[in-house]
């Protein structure tokens, strides 16, 4: 948590500094949920996210230095550069991104839970209990995917868990004035799914509830909807004036800071020291430190780098007028974009 | 009429749309061949591709009738008949070793899709009505019965959800074929078919690539109206990171489907409903399991020299059409069959030109923007000093789609068109004036 809090807000000042660019969404204020769930998760396990994602990799296992070059838009990102803020993808660590569009990731971390059971019950994999997580806020709970999904993740009883960070501000457009019914756990039940509702500020009780779903779903009963309230305390992104929010909102949020709340907690309970949190605060600085340092000695993606990885087969750029393959040419990715 | 499932598929049986089918025409304005009667087996060499479309008026005599659609074709969609339509024996119509064999497209997809699935586990197909019914257009049919309901997945009404579903598997690297009713309800998944598969494999720096093929009808129908009847191949087609696969006959539906299902990228392929049907002579080397056509090749359907038309999918059977007729006329046009609109083979398309130095394109779908703009450009910048007119490009007409029929047969491009307009890409002399 308290690592992505602290690469939040470096991404902030190097964002205000020139060196990040476009669009930039950060998370302080929900590390409780994203820690809460991923760090119950096994190395194939999936995570989709949405564009509110350095944490979610992050968290997922995805080196600091990684994710602070793709922001920077350099070759030694988790994408190579070619990601970007909204869309990080990453096979080692199964983060499936990154989607700019909300509800989008539903449905393909939908895909990645059959997936999962596919294998178990097609291809004989009898092993392979990979659960998924998806992550989408508020908002999308009255995108039409989202139900498209919790109807076929039920019906099909996936390994998926539906979790919702409800920040309460879909930008400026407050959850109460977008929804019918603003309790999202109760959407659940309506499509034969168990539904949670659960303080998001509180890593302890997120991971207690985490823990149930993934149990269930790793069981093979099905898919749950969990529903975090949270907060961000920034706004939707680093270009959002942040208007509309009342500040007495925020100071009650502020004052349920979940790294706080979890610092009080460890120190009266004697499981750790102030001067260990210390340490540990300072480790994390140099982490994010050594992150941006890199980030900024990595080099820019190179010109040849713009046509790589439109195909997984590069023959999809055609034939060329000597009649033979185009990406048989040794010149080939040294050209424009022109193809 | 839902209950004689064991209908070949006409248009107007199988519903489209979600409401009740269209009645039928009270002409024949759209037969693409006129009926004739079930002769004897055709004995032309496969390179002869002018299909051969006989309707069958008969009972449910099923052996009769397995024997008479084994010797030598299938119904087109006969509107306006009120008969019974008997479905082939697509088992019967296989392995038989006969040097001339026919094949409708149906049974082609069929049986690309049965091969494929049975030499890769990871393959899987999934779509409304694609296994309880056999396949809206009956296509799937008999796959369920062959692979079960886990890897035949009839889906409920959720084309977004369960695009995207497809594509998050094909993320863990399975196969899916996912079939679109008709590619006019892909728009509401297009979001999953553009910025989820296509766009995947560049965000993640080729991380993680998407086998996936999206595949279904495309274009104009028989009398459905203006929300099933355009054309996608110029929207899908500009999009960087798919492939986009128009086949027209039998062998190209075989090929390019089992080529497409291989494939490592996202794949959109676009069939024609009226096409399913139409039944094309087909090589002895196409029916084997492990033929496979390359992406990126067009096919010249008949050698000319006077001018090039170029067409994919339904349009080849009118530009071959035309051909003849102005064969007669004593033009030879040489008939381009795109097979692939992306890539688009400018190549073949360039050398063409360069041969005949006249060029009409031919598409089903909105002028604007589309596949025959593409390829006038393309042979404008790559061979101009070649041409001895302007180009032509025949489209659809810029609505969209009427339903009565005589309406929808001025907007979509008939024979009379194309004669007309390679007529005028080789008697021009001086540049036409541009018309609005």
């Amino acid at each position: 948590m308290v690592l992505g809090r602290a690469f939040e807000d470096m991404c902030a000042q190097m964002y205000y500094r020139g060196k990040m660019f476009g669009f930039v969404h950060l998370y302080n204020g929900q590390e409780a949920v994203s820690t809460g769930f991923i760090k119950l998760l096994k190395k194939e396990d999936s995570a989709v996210s949405t564009y509110r994602d350095h944490v979610h990799a992050l968290s997922k296992g995805v080196p600091a230095r990684e994710v602070m070059s793709e922001l920077f838009g350099k070759t030694t990102g988790c994408c190579r550069g070619q990601g970007g803020s909204m869309h990080m993808f990453s096979k080692e660590h199964n983060l499936l991104g990154g989607f700019a569009f909300i509800g989008e990731g539903i449905p393909v971390a939908t895909g990645a839970a059959f997936s999962s059971k596919y294998r178990r019950e097609v291809l004989g994999e009898a092993d392979c209990d990979h659960v998924t997580l998806a992550f989408f806020g508020d908002g999308t709970c009255n995108n039409g995917q989202f139900y498209e999904c919790l109807n076929l993740a039920a019906l099909w009883k996936l390994p998926i868990i539906f979790v919702v960070e409800n920040n309460l501000w879909a930008i400026g457009m407050s959850h109460m004035r977008a929804t019918s019914d603003p309790q999202i756990w109760k959407k659940g039940p309506a499509f034969g799914m168990p539904g949670v509702h659960v303080d998001g500020m509180d890593v302890l009780k997120v991971r207690e509830v985490a823990k149930e779903a993934i149990e269930r779903a790793r069981r093979g009963e099905g898919p749950t909807l969990v529903e975090c309230e949270t907060y961000r305390f920034r706004g939707h992104s680093l270009a959002d004036p942040d208007e509309l929010r009342d500040p007495a909102e925020k100071a009650h949020y502020a004052a349920r800071d979940p790294i706080t709340a979890l610092k009080k907690y460890m120190i009266e309970n004697n499981l750790a020291k102030e001067a260990e949190l210390k340490t540990i605060e300072k480790k994390i600085d140099e982490v994010v430190e050594d992150a941006v340092e890199f980030a900024d000695e990595s080099p820019q993606p190179p010109r040849s780098q713009l046509l790589d990885n439109v195909f997984a087969d590069p023959k999809g750029f055609g034939i060329g007028p000597d009649g033979r393959y185009r990406c048989e040419d040794p010149k080939f990715t040294e050209g424009t974009a022109h193809v | 009429m839902r209950k004689s499932s064991n209908n070949l598929v006409s248009v107007w049986l199988v519903p489209v749309g979600r409401g009740s089918p269209s009645p039928p025409f009270p002409d024949s304005g759209h037969l693409l061949h006129p009926p004739r009667e079930a002769e004897s087996i055709p004995t032309a060499a496969s390179t002869d591709l002018n299909p051969r479309v006989i309707v069958q008026f008969g009972k449910k005599m099923f052996s009769i009738v397995r024997q008479k659609v084994f010797n030598g074709g299938s119904a087109a969609t006969a509107l306006g008949q009120t008969l019974q339509r008997i479905r082939p024996a697509v088992a019967a119509a296989r392995g038989y070793s006969s040097a001339a064999k026919e094949m409708t497209v149906r049974e082609a997809l069929n049986s690309a899709l049965d091969e494929e699935m049975s030499a890769d586990p990871k393959v899987f197909l999934m779509g409304e009505e694609v296994g309880e019914y056999q396949g809206a257009y009956k296509i799937s049919k008999g796959l369920l019965e062959k692979y079960g309901p886990e890897r035949v997945l009839d889906t409920p009404i959720t084309e977004a959800g369960f695009t995207g579903i497809g594509v998050g598997a094909a993320y863990y690297g399975l196969r899916p074929v996912v079939e679109f009713m008709t590619f006019n309800f892909s728009m509401q998944a297009i979001d999953h078919i553009i910025n989820s598969a296509a766009k995947s494999n560049y965000m993640s720096a080729g991380q993680i690539s998407v086998p996936i093929v999206f595949r279904g009808p495309n274009g104009a129908a028989a009398g459905v109206g203006a929300q099933h009847s355009q054309c996608y191949a110029a929207w899908y087609a500009s999009c960087p990171g798919l492939k986009v696969l128009a086949p027209y006959s039998s062998e190209d539906a075989r090929g390019l489907l089992k080529a497409a299902i291989r494939d490592p990228d996202p794949v959109v392929f676009l069939e024609n409903e009226l096409l399913y049907g139409e039944s094309f002579p087909i090589s002895a080397e196409a029916v084997d399991s492990s033929f496979c056509l390359p992406i990126g090749k067009a096919k010249i359907e008949r050698e000319g020299k006077d001018v090039t038309i170029t067409a994919f999918s339904k349009m080849v059977g009118l530009a071959l059409k035309a051909a003849e007729i102005l064969a007669k006329e004593g033009i030879s046009a040489e008939i381009i069959n795109l097979r692939s609109i992306r890539p688009l083979d400018r190549a073949t398309i360039n050398a063409s030109v360069r041969k005949t130095n006249r060029l009409v394109t031919l598409e089903e779908g909105f002028p604007q923007h589309g596949v025959g703009a593409e390829i006038c450009t393309s042979v404008i910048e790559e061979s101009f000093g070649y041409l001895d007119a302007p180009v032509e490009r025949i489209a659809g007409a810029d609505v969209p789609m009427p339903y009565a029929a005589n309406l929808e047969r001025s907007a979509v491009p008939q024979v009379e068109d194309i004669v007309r307009a390679a007529k005028r890409a080789c008697y021009r002399a001086v540049p036409m004036a541009a018309t609005a």
